[in-house]
């Protein structure tokens, strides 16, 4: 009897140990990041802006077909949906509201980060987890070169410079896509379109979907390197980091979102 | 050699989780010198040598390096020792996102205000030195495993180092590869007066390079001296390792059938 008390207990308390362990390291490579990118500049250790120009041009440029084609779609699907509810009532352009506010306050950046955190967060993870597997960030050590700094910094800038970017030009496509199914299908006069957007859209829609975005990616960045510095174990251990950083980031991102619908639209 | 040593390791003491690892080690190494490290797998030598680099911070002990406590150190007061400081990896570790050339002149990049020029005609020179003139623009994974040793090396004495570190450098290669990384290192120590402390268990390579040896077993150094005094030693798991004898292991057939029918 006493051994089971015992056992489930442990089994309560592994886990939980673990996951503190897991989060005060997570708490510190972030802290770490924060002043190797804000403190050190001032002490003569400077970013790496080519390595970073080179990530920025990864997560950023090479996403700008698959951000503009899904978003484009989303769009699409937004304004039939859309369409298909608000006929009956006659109020067709509403679509334009209703596609506007939700790509801008919710979905466009949301899509975009999860799109950005299955290829980018992806990456990254499987990037150091192999430098890892391969001794290369103990290489780096050795030559006195901090794998933080190193790896983590030019990855951090460009994913915070590159994501919002890309939630903008979500918005932007999204509701090109509707736009045109609008023109098109539902015979709505392209400039009555616009202007509707413009009347449902205010500034404080851009500016939260804009710090989000900066959370998002600093989500996808930190989650995506720490899954990669803790991989252990070769060629499996790099596989099951890289599948743990995209679950997490996603589960993070929406979790963020939910945090601050709540804390910027809800009527409660 | 009464002079004061370069590398002085002091009662070290390491663990990984419950397991001893380390168990008061105690050695010196001094300048110009290749000391070979040797023992069994798994005996602790490749920890030893990552202490050795900062890489690892023992549990108790110290490691002094020209006469300064690296176990004590921050992060930003190693960096001025690992410039001076070189090391192999057993696998190599070169950057694979890097062209070889790039992986040499890194940390002349990131450590020295030099001119791109300067930098490229140093790397050349270096992979001239380990025999890969030519090569700067291939990638590590178009290298043979010698070869990528050969670049690793180039990478660690990229900075002039005064001591060089290397983790089996010899293992997984061939005997006639493995005795040019051998005479590679041998002319490393003869041409810049580096010291060069190297970890293996090939004992081809251990008797070509060298100067002293040191023996681990189960965490504890226990022998050191030169070739030929451990080649006379009278320690029976020194005799046993450099005669090449396999453990007893007369199998008891009780206790074994016991051992596979419990559960």
């Amino acid at each position: 009897m006493m051994e089971r008390v015992v056992s489930f207990f442990s089994s309560l308390g592994r886990p939980t140990l673990t996951f503190f362990v897991h989060l005060h390291r997570f708490v510190l490579l972030v802290l770490e990041t924060f002043r190797w990118t804000i403190i050190a500049p001032f002490k003569g250790k400077k970013v790496r802006w080519r390595a970073t120009v080179e990530q920025a041009v990864r997560f950023g440029w090479d996403s700008i077909l698959i951000v503009t084609v899904i978003a484009f779609f989303i769009g699409l699907i937004l304004a039939m949906q859309a369409a298909d509810q608000l006929k009956p009532f006659g109020a067709e352009i509403y679509v334009a509201n209703l596609v506007a506010v939700s790509l801008t306050r919710t979905l466009g950046p949301m899509i975009t980060a999860i799109i950005i955190a299955g290829r980018g967060g992806s990456s990254i993870a499987a990037e150091l987890g192999t430098m890892k597997v391969a001794e290369e960030l103990d290489a780096l050590r050795t030559m006195g070169l901090n794998p933080n700094w190193f790896l983590v910094v030019p990855r951090f800038v460009a994913m915070v410079m590159m994501l919002p970017a890309l939630a903008m030009l979500a918005n932007f496509v999204g509701i090109g896509g509707a736009y045109i199914f609008s023109v098109s299908a539902l015979e709505i006069n392209g400039v009555r379109f616009i202007n509707q957007v413009a009347l449902a859209l205010v500034m404080k829609d851009m500016i939260v979907g804009l710090v989000k975005t900066v959370v998002f990616a600093m989500i996808i960045v930190f989650v995506g390197c720490y899954q990669g510095l803790i991989v252990e174990g070769g060629a499996e251990g790099v596989g099951k980091s890289t599948t743990n950083s995209v679950v997490i980031s996603i589960f993070l991102i929406i979790a963020a979102e939910v945090f601050f619908t709540a804390l910027f639209y809800s009527t409660l | 050699m009464a002079k004061e040593p370069i590398i002085k390791i002091r009662d070290l003491n390491t663990y990984y989780g419950d397991r001893h690892i380390l168990k008061g080690v105690n050695l010196d190494i001094y300048e110009g010198e290749i000391m070979t490290i040797l023992g069994r797998s798994g005996c602790g030598k490749s920890t030893l040598l990552r202490h050795m680099v900062g890489l690892v911070r023992p549990a108790s002990g110290s490691i002094f390096i020209k006469g300064q406590d690296i176990t004590r150190m921050s992060e930003e007061e190693m960096t001025p020792i690992l410039k001076k400081m070189g090391m192999l990896f057993q696998g190599a570790a070169l950057f694979n996102s890097m062209t070889v050339g790039e992986n040499v002149a890194l940390p002349l990049k990131e450590h020295t205000q030099l001119e791109d020029s300067t930098i490229s005609i140093m790397t050349r020179i270096k992979l001239d030195l380990v025999g890969l003139s030519g090569f700067e623009s291939f990638k590590p994974a178009q290298l043979s495993g010698g070869m990528k040793k050969r670049a690793g090396l180039a990478r660690a004495i990229a900075m002039d180092p005064d001591i060089l570190f290397c983790d089996e450098p010899s293992a997984g290669l061939d005997p006639v590869v493995a005795m040019g990384i051998d005479q590679l290192i041998i002319k490393l120590e003869k041409a810049f007066r580096m010291t060069i402390v190297v970890v293996t268990h090939e004992l081809p390579s251990v008797f070509t390079i060298s100067d002293r040896i040191a023996m681990l077993h189960e965490g504890q150094i226990i022998a050191v001296g030169t070739q030929d005094e451990l080649k006379n030693s009278s320690d029976p798991i020194v005799k046993q390792f450099l005669n090449r004898e396999a453990d007893d292991s007369e199998l008891d057939r009780d206790k074994y059938l016991d051992s596979l029918v419990r559960n």
